[in-house]
Parts: C-alpha cells; sequence; structure tokens
C-alpha cells in the first residue's frame, strides 16, 4: 500500500513534520516528490498519532510545504547488493558515479542490520599483516576486529590507511581483501588520492567504494557508512570474502548525527552531541566481527580527526570505548618528519594477545613487544626529565633509555610509504634495539627467548 | 487482559491508550511480533512503555497486551553456564532457531523444558518447611550442586515429595499450607527482577574474597559481599580486569554482566571460559558462570534490564548459601540506557542529561550485594559481591556516573591511563586506590596468611608513598642529590611496583598468584629491602645495590608456577643474603683500603 500526502507542516534542517497521516511505521522509509519531479528520501524518526517526524537522508534545498508530496513506501531503507559492485564507485546515498551501469541487485538487504549474536560470533584471532611494524609488532590487528585510526587535521592518516589496504594479508594464505571504502565529508583531494592509489596499485578491482564529499548533503552522510557496512557483510558473509572496511571521517559522521539532533530539540549530552551518540556509533563499529560457520569476515578501520587533538572529546572517547583498540598519530612525530606517526605509547590493540605467539607471529612477540613498550615509555620520561633538569642531571642508565627512544623511532616507527615489513622483520629490528640494553633490565622477557632471539654483542648493528 | 492500541513510538520507547488497568513495571506485549516492553510511566489513559527489542515497524494503532506480570527471570536448574540477553533470552538456542542475527520477536524459554534433571529429595512427608527451606539437591554441573527451595512467599507441611528425573515444570512434591491450600512444587521458581529477594540477616564482610591479583589481595583486597567498582578511560583494562576476577575469585558461582559493551569480548568469555580449569577443582571455569550479553548494539531498554536480570541470578545462588560474584561491565552504559530512555521520556534532567533517580538506582543496585544468613533451614550463609566497571567520559572521575557510584561502593579500584601506556598493568593506580574493608580483613589474614602479610602490606603502602615524595624532588633536582638511603628507597618502591604489583594477565603462570606465594614475593622484596638498608649503614655504594644480579631473580619469580615456589624461594631468599655477605665483605675491604 502506497500512501501519499501533501500535509507537510514544518521544515526545519533536516526535520520535515508532515501530519494527517495513518499507517505509519517507526523507521518507515520515505520519499519525497519534488514540483519538478525530483526525488529525496528520508525515514520516520517518530511518530505521534497523526504526526510524523521525518530524518531527510538528503538536502532539504527546494522542499515545498505545499507542493512536495510524501509517500511512505511501507518498508526499511534497503541497499541492492551484488558482487557486480567491487570495482564501483558510489555517491553517499549509494547511486553509482563512476560513469558505469546501475548495478543490478542480486538482494536488498536493509541498511541498519541486525544484531548480531553474541553466542554466533567467532572470537577474531588471525593475524593479519600490514607490514607497518606499529602495527604489526605492537598492536597487532586481527581478522574481524576494529582498529581506528584517531588522528589530527593534516596529519597523514589517509596515506596510512591506503598503505593498510594496499598490503594487508594473512600469512600463509592466498586470500585477498576485499576494501569496501566510505568516505563521509572528505575533500575531493583526499578521495581522489584513495581512488588513485587504489587504481595504481590494481586494488580497485577489489574495491567498493561509497564516497560522500564535503560538498555532499551533510544529511547524506549518516547513511553512508550503513550502506558500506551492509555490502561489507553481503560480502564477507554471502560471498566468503575477508573484508577490509575503511571509514573516513567519523568526526564528520558524527557532527550529521549532532544536526539532526539538535533540529529535533532533544536534550543534548556533551558538547551538544546527542545522549544516544555511543549507541549510534556502536551500530557501525559492532558490525565488524567474523561468524561461525562462515569463511568471510570483517575488519574496520574507522579513521577520525580529533578536534584539536583532543582524545577526551566525546566522537574519540566514545570511539575508543567501543573499538577494541586504538592507533595514535602524533603531530610531534610528524613535525619531525617521521612516518607513520604513530603515538606508540596510547596506541593499543586489544585482541593482539589472541593473534600473535606461537604458531601465529612468533613465540617471543608477546614478550617483545611488552619490553619495547615499557623502555619507550621510560626514554620518553627521561626526554621530559632531561627538558627540565638538562642532561647533566641524568644517570647513565638514563641516558641509555633516552638513546633507546631516539633510536626506536628513527628505526622502528619510521618506515617507507611502500615499505612492506613481514613480522619477522618486525620482531628482528626490536630484538636489534633492545640489545641496547642491559641483559638485567628486560625483565618482561623469558630467559629462553632472550638465549634464542638476543643478537649477541659482536652482531648487534651499531647505532 | 487489558488490550491497548499505540499512539506514539519514538526509538525504543512506545505510548499506548487504553491500558488504564495496567500497572507499572508490567510486562506487555507490543504490535503484531508481540514484542517485550515494560510499562514505565502512567498518566491517565496512557501508558509509556520501554521496549526491549528494536521498534521498527510499529506504528499508532498497533496493539499492545498486558500480561498482568512484572519483569522476571526463571531460576532454577539449567541457569549456569548459560548466555542469556538483558531479559533472560538464551542466545543459543536463538541461534540454533533463528540463525547468527538477533531477529525482533524471537522468544525462547530461558530455561530448556525438555531437559530432565537428577533430582534427590532432602526432606520427608509430612515435614513442616517455610520460605527457603531446602526441599532436595540437583547437581546441575560439576562444581555446583543445585539446592532446590522453597520458594519465597510460601509455608505448609509436605505431602508428596518424588526421587528422579524431572523437567524444571514437572511436579516435585506438593505442600499444604495453613488454610489448607495445596501447592505443587516445581524446580523452577519466578522472581521480579527489580526486586531483592528476601534474606533473614544481612551479616559484616569479613572474609576475604581472594582474587589471584596481587594488587588486589594485597593492597586493596575486597570481601566477600561487598562492593567494588573500577573506573577508567578506555584502554586502561577495566575489561581485563574484570575477566581475571571473573576467572580467579574463589566465588562459587560468577555472573558476568556484559552491559552495553563489545560483542567480541563476550564471545573471549564464551571460548575460553570453557578451557580453563578452576585452580581447586581442575574442573572448567564456565560449569560456575552465568553470562548475561547485551552488547551495545542490542536493544538500549534491554540494557537497561540486564543489570536487574544479572543481580537476581545471583541473588538466588546466594540465597543457597553459595558466594557469589556478580560482575558488571560496564555500569556506565547501564546508566547511558536510563538517560536515553528518560530523554525520550522528556523528562526534566539531572547532572549532563542524566535523570535525577540515577543516584537512588545505583544505590539500589548495590545494595542488593552482601553477605546474609539465608532465608529457611539449614541454616547457611551466602555472599553476594557486586563489583561494577564505570567508563566516565573522557576519564573525568567528576561525572556523576563515577560520583554516584564512589558514595556506594567500598573499594575503589582507579585506573590510571599513564600506567596503561607503559603497559603496567593491572593498571590500578596505588595511590589514588583503597579499600574499607582493609582493616576489617586483618583479623582474617592473620588466622589464614599470617601476621607477616598485614605488615608487609603497610610497609609497601609506606614505600609507595614516600616513592612519589621522592620522584617530585628528582623531577626538580635529580636522582644523584637523593642520599644513598633514599636512592634505596627509590629502588625497592620500583621493584614492588614491576615486580610484584605489575602481573600480566597473558602469561599462564603469572595471571594467577595464591596468598601464599603472594607473602613470599613480598618477603623476598622485604629481604632486600632489609639487607640493602644494612649494607648503606655499613658504607656500601647504592649503585653496586642497584646492580646485585640476584634482582633478576626476584623480578622473575612471579614467573614461577604454584608447585615449585615453596621449594625456589628459599633458595632464592639465601641467594639475596649471599649476595649482601659478599658486598659486605668487599665493602668493608673497600673500606679498609680508604
Amino acid at each position: 500500500m502506497q500512501r501519499e500526502y501533501t500535509s507537510i507542516s514544518e521544515i526545519s534542517g533536516p526535520i520535515m513534520i508532515v501530519e494527517g497521516v495513518g499507517g505509519v511505521t517507526f523507521e518507515e522509509l520515505v520519499e519525497i516528490e519534488l514540483a519538478g519531479g525530483e526525488i529525496r528520501r528520508g525515514r520516520v524518526l517518530e511518530i505521534n498519532r497523526d504526526k510524523a517526524v521525518i530524518q531527510l537522508f538528503e538536502a532539504a534545498q527546494g522542499l515545498n510545504l505545499h507542493q512536495s508530496r510524501v509517500r511512505f513506501l511501507g518498508k526499511v531503507m534497503e541497499l541492492g547488493v551484488s558482487e557486480d559492485m567491487l570495482g564501483r564507485v558510489f555517491d553517499g546515498a549509494g547511486r553509482p558515479i563512476d560513469g558505469g551501469p546501475q548495478i543490478i541487485p542480486e538482494k536488498r538487504l536493509p541498511i541498519t542490520g541486525e544484531p548480531l549474536n553474541p553466542y554466533s560470533r567467532d572470537y577474531p584471532n588471525e593475524f593479519i599483516q600490514t607490514g607497518i611494524s606499529v602495527i604489526d609488532g605492537l598492536n597487532t590487528l586481527v581478522r574481524g576486529q576494529k582498529l581506528p585510526i584517531f588522528s589530527g587535521s593534516g596529519l597523514p592518516h589517509n596515506k596510512l590507511a591506503a598503505q593498510v589496504a594496499r598490503q594487508a594479508k594473512v600469512l600463509g594464505t592466498g586470500e585477498e581483501f576485499a576494501v569496501v571504502f566510505g568516505a563521509m565529508g572528505i575533500t575531493f583531494e583526499e578521495a581522489n588520492f584513495f581512488i588513485t592509489d587504489l587504481r595504481k596499485t590494481g586494488a580497485l578491482e577489489r574495491s567498493v567504494m561509497f564516497v560522500n564529499l564535503a560538498d555532499d548533503p551533510v544529511i547524506e552522510r549518516i547513511t553512508t557508512p550503513r550502506l558500506v557496512l551492509t555490502c561489507a557483510e553481503y560480502l564477507a558473509f554471502e560471498r566468503d570474502l575477508h573484508v577490509l572496511v575503511i571509514l573516513t571521517d567519523l568526526t564528520n559522521y558524527a557532527e550529521a548525527l549532532r544536526e539532526v539532533s539538535a533540529a529535533r530539540k532533544e536534550i543534548p549530552g556533551r558538547r551538544g552531541y546527542p545522549g544516544y551518540m555511543y549507541t549510534d556509533l556502536s551500530t557501525i563499529y559492532e558490525r565488524a566481527g567474523r561468524i561461525k560457520g562462515k569463511k568471510g569476515s570483517i575488519t574496520q578501520m574507522p579513521i577520525l580527526t580529533m578536534p584539536q587533538d583532543d582524545k577526551t572529546h566525546p566522537i574519540p572517547d566514545l570511539t575508543g570505548y567501543i573499538t577494541e583498540g586504538q592507533l595514535f598519530l602524533s603531530r610531534e612525530l610528524h613535525r619531525k618528519g617521521i612516518y607513520p606517526p604513530f603515538d606508540v605509547l596510547p596506541c593499543l590493540s586489544r585482541l593482539k594477545d589472541k593473534g600473535i605467539g606461537k604458531g601465529k607471529t612468533r613465540e617471543d612477540h608477546a614478550g617483545v613487544l611488552n619490553q619495547l613498550y615499557a623502555a619507550y615509555a621510560r626514554g620518553i620520561d627521561v626526554r621530559e626529565m632531561a627538558a627540565i633538569l638538562g642532561e647533566a642531571a641524568l644517570s647513565k642508565s638514563d641516558k641509555l633509555y633516552w638513546r633507546f627512544s631516539d633510536e626506536f623511532e628513527r628505526r622502528f616507527i619510521q618506515q617507507g610509504e611502500y615499505e612492506d615489513r613481514t613480522i619477522i622483520q618486525t620482531l628482528t629490528i626490536g630484538w636489534e634495539l633492545l640489545s641496547m640494553l642491559p641483559r638485567g633490565e628486560l625483565k618482561r622477557v623469558r630467559d629462553e627467548f632472550i638465549e634464542k632471539y638476543l643478537p649477541k654483542q659482536a652482531e648487534t648493528v651499531a647505532a | 487482559m487489558a488490550t491497548g492500541r499505540i499512539v506514539k513510538v519514538a526509538g525504543p520507547l512506545v505510548v499506548a491508550e487504553g491500558l488504564a488497568d495496567a500497572k507499572m513495571y508490567e510486562v506487555v506485549r507490543v504490535g503484531k511480533e508481540r514484542l517485550v516492553g515494560e510499562v514505565i510511566v502512567l498518566d491517565g489513559d496512557l501508558a509509556s512503555i520501554q521496549v526491549y527489542e528494536e521498534t521498527a515497524g510499529l506504528g499508532p494503532g498497533d496493539p499492545v497486551e498486558g500480561t498482568g506480570e512484572p519483569l522476571s527471570v526463571e531460576l532454577g536448574p539449567g541457569v549456569i553456564s548459560s548466555i542469556y540477553d538483558g531479559i533472560q533470552r538464551p542466545l543459543e538456542a536463538i541461534q540454533a532457531r533463528w540463525g547468527a542475527y538477533i531477529r525482533r520477536g524471537v522468544e525462547a524459554a530461558a530455561l530448556d523444558r525438555t531437559k530432565r534433571w537428577g533430582f534427590t529429595p532432602k526432606v520427608k512427608k509430612g515435614e513442616a518447611l517455610s520460605a527457603g527451606d531446602l526441599l532436595g539437591l540437583v547437581q546441575e554441573t560439576t562444581l555446583v550442586e543445585h539446592r532446590v527451595m522453597v520458594p519465597p512467599g510460601l509455608s505448609g507441611t509436605i505431602e508428596e515429595i518424588r526421587a528422579g528425573e524431572f523437567t524444571v515444570e514437572q511436579t516435585i512434591g506438593v505442600l499444604k499450607d495453613a488454610q489448607g491450600k495445596r501447592h505443587e512444587l516445581k524446580m523452577m521458581q519466578r522472581w521480579p527482577v527489580r526486586r531483592a529477594r528476601p534474606y533473614t540477616e544481612k551479616l559484616p564482610s569479613t572474609e576475604l574474597l581472594t582474587t589471584g591479583q596481587r594488587i588486589v589481595d594485597t593492597l586493596f583486597s575486597l570481601a566477600k559481599g561487598g562492593t567494588a567498582c573500577v573506573p577508567g578511560p578506555f584502554g586502561s583494562g577495566k575489561t581485563v580486569i574484570q575477566h581475571q576476577l571473573a576467572k580467579w575469585a574463589d566465588a562459587q558461582v560468577i555472573v558476568f554482566v556484559g552491559c552495553g559493551e563489545r560483542g567480541n569480548e563476550m564471545t573471549d568469555v564464551l571460548m575460553e571460559f570453557p578451557e580453563l580449569e578452576d585452580p581447586k577443582t581442575g574442573e572448567p571455569l564456565m560449569k560456575r558462570t552465568v553470562l548475561i550479553a547485551n552488547t551495545s548494539n542490542m536493544p538500549v531498554a534491554a540494557r537497561e534490564a540486564s543489570v536487574y536480570t544479572g543481580i537476581t541470578i545471583a541473588e538466588y545462588f546466594r540465597d543457597m548459601g553459595y558466594s557469589v560474584a556478580l560482575m558488571a561491565d560496564s555500569t556506565s552504559r547501564w546508566a547511558e540506557a536510563m538517560r536515553e530512555i528518560s530523554g525520550r521520556l522528556e523528562e526534566m534532567p539531572g547532572e549532563e542529561g542524566y535523570p535525577a533517580y540515577l543516584g537512588s538506582r545505583t544505590a539500589d543496585f548495590y545494595a542488593r550485594a552482601g553477605r546474609v544468613i539465608c532465608l529457611g533451614t539449614p541454616r547457611r550463609e551466602g555472599s553476594l559481591s557486586a563489583i561494577g566497571a564505570v567508563s566516565p567520559p573522557g576519564g573525568d572521575l567528576s561525572e556523576p556516573v563515577t560520583q554516584n557510584t564512589l558514595r556506594l561502593v567500598k573499594v575503589f579500584w582507579g585506573l590510571d591511563a599513564n600506567l596503561a601506556y607503559r603497559r603496567h598493568f593491572p593498571a590500578i593506580n596505588w595511590l589514588a586506590s583503597y579499600s574499607l574493608y582493609n582493616d576489617d580483613l586483618i583479623p582474617y589474614f592473620e588466622k589464614h596468611v599470617g601476621a607477616e602479610w598485614n605488615l608487609l602490606r603497610e610497609e609497601f603502602m609506606k614505600l609507595l608513598q614516600i616513592e612519589a615524595e621522592l620522584e617530585e624532588i628528582v623531577r626538580l633536582v635529580g636522582v644523584e642529590a637523593l642520599s644513598p638511603a633514599d636512592r634505596l628507597k627509590l629502588e625497592v618502591a620500583r621493584s614492588i611496583r614491576e615486580d610484584f604489583l605489575m602481573q600480566s594477565a597473558f602469561d599462564e603462570v603469572d595471571t594467577f598468584s595464591s596468598l601464599s606465594k603472594q607473602l613470599k614475593m613480598m618477603q623476598l622484596i622485604q629481604r632486600f629491602y632489609d639487607l640493602g638498608q644494612r649494607a648503606i649503614e655499613h658504607g656500601v655504594a647504592i649503585q653496586k645495590i642497584i646492580e646485585l644480579a640476584v634482582r633478576e631473580r626476584i623480578a622473575k619469580a612471579k614467573f614461577i608456577p604454584e608447585h615449585q615456589f615453596e621449594q625456589s624461594f628459599p633458595e632464592i631468599d639465601r641467594e639475596i643474603q649471599r649476595a649482601f655477605e659478599s658486598l659486605l665483605a668487599g665493602g668493608a675491604h673497600a673500606a679498609r683500603v680508604h
């Protein structure tokens, strides 16, 4: 049953109110036909007797109280999916923008997805080698994980994400990743960088891109990540692919969310963001994972830029509470010319312990990573102390840690944009750095591993 | 039953008319799919209902049907080892019938209706019984003996009692009350989740809940029946601590509530617990565990209920006379669920948008913990310890959920992001945290571990405090400006931090330390400190003490397995003594030369 109304009583930003409606249900998809025949879409946000509050998915420009016609479609928003989506580029509302033909959908899936039964999940424990030492060695990514990059404006998070997309692989299998990429409110240059980079390396054929640019309607951004994940779920769980989802920039998404909330005059939570933002973000992030009995997987790498590099800002804060770790980028290292400029200390991968060790990476991995972390943290402390007291006040061992932290940044963190290190190379660099320290200081590594892997003094590469 | 019609739908909140006879907190069935909801506000003919499932597809005019029952849980054999959602729907059965995604309107009984349990009666015909009295036993799992009790509110004489194999719904006996009314007794009983289960008397908490986590057992101990909170920013290890307690706490039953947290974490527990062995019995830990999983993307109203579901199940096992520990991860998500519903109800908000009743609801929850004398005979003591994780936004402890919680709980394990960054885990800040049970537990430690425990704890706390003060000085003038005695204190404090407090949850040996191993480890550090002080008095250079090779053995003592340390520790102790003897000999020699 299609019901059509011309009784719009109010349009305010992304919110529209239609009165005198009947049989309307919550979350129902709505089509608005403009006087000129153009179609816009929205969904029912609240329904109170015969009054429906509608959130527009697209811009409100050109809507009119009397001439626009509102149709309630009796279903929730869906995305037509097919394997032919690989290699294609769509806009933020799911329309092709690469000049190619329309997709003939194999099936249509509701874009909100359903919560995955925790009992049906399979625990992520397959090591993904990204070829980047800080990720593989210290904050290991595993299949089915959601690991965001917390960045700031002007930092090379896009370069890094592209490098991960290019290099990510699971050792010992020939399986490749499919990449589903969702851009929300990024600039044309940034979007272009991804498309060009993926095309250049031949990765575009196994990618699907949904692009909402900075000058596209803000409100569309609320839909974009859900289209991305619906497509990813189809590829992963019905077509057995290992899907890497890159979403950039979640900050723009959260701002669109705030805009809708403000237009509805809801009681704001911290910094004006809605109180339900945690739940809302979780319906995006929790769509990563593996399912028992299914071959494919969804690994998420969302990118967000922290306003003023502030990690207590609600967007990174709530994200950090949902995702399984986070990778921080540091403006200071970036200024020093170190790429990738990871702010190593606050970085964390919560799932690393299940993805490393004997049979996965190497038996000594956990000890090495803990020791590197502890030593680097101490080096940073010394550096700060030296800034106050001067170098003269440092003890011999302090100076050693200071030198360690410099070398760690120069040799372990720093690597080329096209340098693809194996995990063994990464661990070897780690051991070489640890050999700078007295053996007695290596408390986090078991003795048997020290015997086996610590380079003998003579072989140590001179710093 | 009353039937009404929906007039308004806004997210998880539905308003219906025509339900004037509905009671507060009555369960209603909403829409054609009969979604589960609960009445939370009554206003004239209108009832506001929080719906425990996704409300998409509901609209004005859809039916709402009252059930006359409050939101309740099913209690009986079969609860242990299960995984439930926030309103006690079994997730395993849901997967079997509906697949990997949780569809709307799914219904499944919390307790398996077909499974038969062997019931052994412990009462005889003609015995007079009252509420809470033991009727008989069911071996529910290898670790839990299920004590079937007379449900609260019932008493009379046993007219009939049967032994054998029964399902939870079959009659195991008949009780005739004073009015001569016959009540059929079953192994299953129901209890409304928002009401605390009755007990005879509450007792002070004077017994330790051993956790095997050194910083917890030694510095900030938790008593059986006590309350604790773990606030910390993301990445500081709240969940790992909760998991560690669930694994190693010496409670007989564990209820773990995953409230609005990550799906993969619940999966982790589900996969790991059946593999892990109980240190005492060698049986899989899952055999004493109940999981409530309402992950962040599952419906928000069910998240609000999940905490109550969990604590009601915990109380039921407490009533059997068991020590039960409940972990809620995280209570902040529970509070946020309350805030979301409150916002939809357009209630006047309190601090940061949370409802004004946040404090009283939190208090109601923690007040359900405690050590009690259970209802009925035989006389038995049960305890329910509650440990809540708190996730303060931006790690700022001044926010309402943390502040309300701190007013109620007696143990505060404050997590520190800076410790986590340097991979010092558990990242419990030793200067900020506290336990109000420490004094109550002094006699317990004296009796079960030895008086030395309390002395060492005090000494360690003092050294950690002194370290913080000395660090200030070091930051201003450098370490060289300190006296040798102070430098020794710094070194010993560092040893306490790194060699004792730091504990790896992922190392198979280090993950759990028995109390006697903890005591021995403390003694080693104390020995080093005592001998170090003496050496300094005798003029030994501090650098020589710092560089002693035996310190590496102290550092690695934590990796010595439980069955070896009784033998290894005296060796290390002798080695420390020998090391200092030779230092003193050398020192004395050096003194003669000058």
